[in-house]
């Protein structure tokens, strides 16, 4: 693949710009500091700590949340179990959809809000927040609320009850959705909960818990226990868990599955991923380029399931790389709150931190760097929507995840070339697959070993499907029937 | 046939392979442009800009020399009690009108735009329609809309339209030549790009998706695949070519999605009348209405603007 220039090019520094179209933040409260949600109410931690969340794109103080210590965490865990034995898992399933149908109609109405805090609190550009994180998080309520009466119709002939107790412990991409996701299928199985947010992204997870209670869901069957890592350990460490729902790093992961070993509690693991998106020759180029950028760029690459190896096929390679630069001339990079904002802040100083390293690191291995030249803002954490061409199987970029807005470029020849690079991977989340050619699609989907295939598009989601990966992507799926069986004992 | 013409005809007229178009794709494209948000000052530039790339169109069985007279007073004077905003780019007739619409425009810098080749069903012989294109150039006409053979296009006869083209080109002389594609007779977006690049290659100095006469007109995503063929043959040639989506683009509202499209799409050079243009009739009262309110903060009865 040459890396030349293309003889024409066009020029997307335009005479006409987009004034600033901010949404107004005044609709959206947020405390000056909040508690524990233990018991159906918001509660001071024992440890007496808190600490302060911030906005990325700004880095001032949004909030201060509690720290959750183990004495807390026991004390959700305690309040949990006496829900469940109690209360939740003796009430009528019919009833109990009701209760999550409230909470998924509560989040529709209080959709600006959620979507103004989400983009606030983590970073991410409203118009993801308001049309992607917020719609799908109620949807996955509704989802599940009309399977809590029917699980003996899911599972048939297998006695389907409750596991118990649930502790869950989210990341900080999709704080909203990723709470959900988690806790959705959990209640309609009849389970209670103790969640831990991520601790950066702490404020919808709380904004979530004033639903809950608005909902009048019964006390203690949802608490929210702030905090960091050790907040999560001591979680995943308590006696009276029943299982274990876990969304975050590969590492992170293994040192839950490690401390989990032997103790019979269930779990699922949603962990790591470095998807090759494929483009055939083939392939509608123009809405395959679109792809490329929504399958990288969404979430400023903050996506388990990003798309972050393109491996192209030669013969379109320049045409497709030519083009993709082009078209991340056109990213508008800014206010997260900005209605136009396509690609928003970095979540934390940490993340961009560990970005830089690898594209230190990209380039040091002699992989060629390609960054968008738009000026980013002066305060705040951001990384400028970047490609690296001349990379190989061996580059740290190829291997591991960056899990910010960083693409690996390889070319293949033939088809078993794709999927062999495709699968040359510690892990197995998703994959694309671009092609005009439909048994094509169902060659390459059959042959990645991966748990979600796009053909033709990328980074779709429905709380129908089952989503997990294989190898160190992670155990288990979340979604459809497959997720509900994971929050079941079956016989 | 004169020697450019042959020319073309002697290389091979497309290339290779013309890529594919996914609907669903470009469907999703023009969702994610039209969520732009356009504001303040951004929206009363976009709206003069729309102003000054229509192409304002009378193309009636019923016009009469005083209808078209009139639309031409309001195509350099689109509102008396502004006179710092645009006049249009061109005045579309037919090609009966030319002359009417040439005398009454005068030094004003608006171009007459002429249809022809048996418009809007291209159903007469070669030499007709290209009697026609000469006719119209010799009464004055800067520029000629014409409408490809849907039936040979859609048989197959790519050779046919490709050689059509390139003689209207011809018959042209100095005149510009907008192809119409049809594309609410084409039925899928792959035979929209295949027609796009085709008409390019045969020498088309701006393509146009459709006469107006044929239900669906003008659209977004049509307008988009057409922009990309662009694109594509900009790369390839370095050669710029212009787009007009025609019919069925009424509010101000609709074409400023359309210019975002095009701003996203082929950047800056392609932001002015030379290289876009809107084929409309009532187009320029809404954007007039739109402007006023960006003034006032209060919308005027349309009975405030002169319908021509």
């Amino acid at each position: 693949m040459s890396t030349g220039e293309p003889a024409h090019k066009l020029n997307y520094d335009t005479r006409w710009e987009y004034s600033p179209a901010p949404e107004s933040a005044d609709h959206a409260r947020i405390d000056e500091q909040y508690g524990l949600f233990i018991g159906g109410k918001f509660v001071a931690p024992k440890s007496g700590e808190y600490f302060n969340t911030i906005n990325p794109a700004t880095e001032k103080v949004l909030s201060r949340v509690a720290a959750a210590n183990a004495d807390d965490v026991n004390n959700a865990v305690k309040v949990a179990r006496g829900a469940y034995e109690n209360v939740w898992s003796k009430m009528r399933p019919a009833e109990r959809g009701k209760y999550i149908f409230r909470i998924a109609r509560i989040i529709q109405e209080r959709s600006r809000e959620f979507a103004i805090i989400e983009s606030l609190d983590g970073g991410k550009p409203i118009r993801e927040a308001r049309d992607i994180d917020v719609p799908l998080a109620a949807a996955h309520f509704f989802y599940h609320a009309g399977w809590a009466d029917k699980l003996d119709y899911a599972f048939p002939c297998r006695s389907p009850s409750p596991v118990g107790v649930v502790g869950q412990i989210i990341p900080w991409n999709f704080p909203l959705l990723m709470a959900a996701w988690k806790i959705a299928p959990a209640l309609a199985c009849g389970n209670t909960v103790v969640l831990k947010p991520a601790e950066t992204t702490s404020l919808t997870a709380l904004k979530l818990a004033e639903v809950i209670r608005d909902a009048d869901l019964p006390k203690g069957v949802v608490n929210i226990v702030t905090g960091d890592g050790s907040t999560g350990s001591a979680l995943v460490q308590h006696n009276d868990i029943n299982k274990i729902a876990f969304t975050g790093s590969t590492d992170v992961g293994r040192l839950i599955q490690h401390s989990l070993a032997g103790t019979g509690k269930k779990y699922t693991l949603e962990l790591g991923g470095k998807a090759a998106n494929i483009i055939f020759a083939d392939a509608p180029i123009d809405q395959a380029v679109e792809g490329i950028i929504n399958a990288i760029f969404f979430n400023q690459g903050h996506v388990c399931c990003a798309g972050s190896r393109l491996l192209v096929q030669e013969s379109v390679a320049d045409q497709v790389v030519t083009k993709l630069k082009e078209r991340m001339q056109t990213l508008i990079i800014g206010d997260p709150l900005d209605k136009n904002t396509d690609i928003g802040a970095i979540n934390s100083a940490a993340q961009l931190e560990r970005i830089n390293s690898y594209l230190e690191l990209g380039q040091n291995e002699g992989a060629e760097m390609f960054q968008c030249t738009t000026k980013t803002p002066d305060f705040g954490f951001w990384c400028p929507p970047t490609l690296f061409t001349q990379v190989a199987q061996s580059h740290s970029i190829v291997r591991e995840e960056v899990f910010g807005p960083v693409l690996a470029i390889q070319t293949f020849r033939t088809v078993d070339e794709a999927i062999s690079k495709a699968n040359n991977t510690q892990y197995g989340l998703s994959g694309g697959v671009w092609t005009d050619k439909g048994s094509k699609i169902f060659n390459v989907g059959k042959n990645i070993r991966a748990g979600v295939i796009w053909a033709n598009t990328f980074n779709k989601f429905d709380p129908t499907s089952p989503f997990g990966g294989y190898k160190e992507s992670g155990v288990g799926r979340e979604g459809g029937l497959h997720g509900l069986s994971a929050y079941l004992n079956l016989d | 046939m004169g020697r450019s013409a042959q020319e073309r005809l002697l290389k091979s007229p497309l290339p290779d392979y013309i890529t594919r178009v996914d609907q669903v794709g470009v469907e999703e494209r023009v969702a994610r442009l039209c969520s732009r948000s356009i504001k303040k000052s951004s929206k009363i530039q976009a709206l003069k800009l729309i102003l000054s790339q229509i192409d304002l169109t009378t193309l009636e069985g019923q016009d009469t020399p005083g209808k078209v007279g009139q639309l031409c007073q309001k195509a350099m004077r689109l509102h008396g009690a502004w006179p710092d905003i645009p006049h249009v780019a061109a005045v579309c007739v037919y090609p009966m009108m030319v002359t009417v619409a040439k005398k009454a425009l005068g030094e004003s810098g608006i171009n007459v735009a002429s249809v022809a080749t048996a418009f809007p069903s291209g159903m007469a012989p070669m030499h007709i329609k290209l009697d026609e294109i000469k006719m119209a150039v010799g009464e004055g006409a800067d520029e000629i809309d014409m409408v490809i053979s849907r039936g040979n296009f859609l048989q197959g006869e790519y050779r046919a339209v490709f050689d059509e083209i390139a003689m209207c080109k011809e018959a042209c002389g100095n005149a510009h030549l907008k192809v119409i594609l049809e594309t609410g007779e084409l039925g899928a977006l792959d035979r929209v790009r295949h027609a796009s690049t085709l008409a390019m290659h045969a020498g088309a100095d701006f393509i146009k998706t459709s006469t107006g006469k044929i239900q669906p007109a003008a659209t977004l995503p049509v307008t988009l695949v057409m922009l990309q063929a662009i694109r594509d043959y900009f790369y390839e040639t370095g050669r710029m070519v212009g787009m007009k989506p025609a019919g069925g683009i009424s509010k101000a509202k609709l074409a400023i999605q359309y210019l975002v499209m095009l701003r996203e799409t082929l950047g800056d050079a392609w932001l002015c009348p030379d290289w876009f243009r809107f084929g409309a009739s009532s187009l320029a009262n809404d954007v007039l209405m739109q402007i006023q309110k960006q003034h006032t903060g209060i919308y005027q009865s349309e009975d405030y603007f002169s319908k021509d």
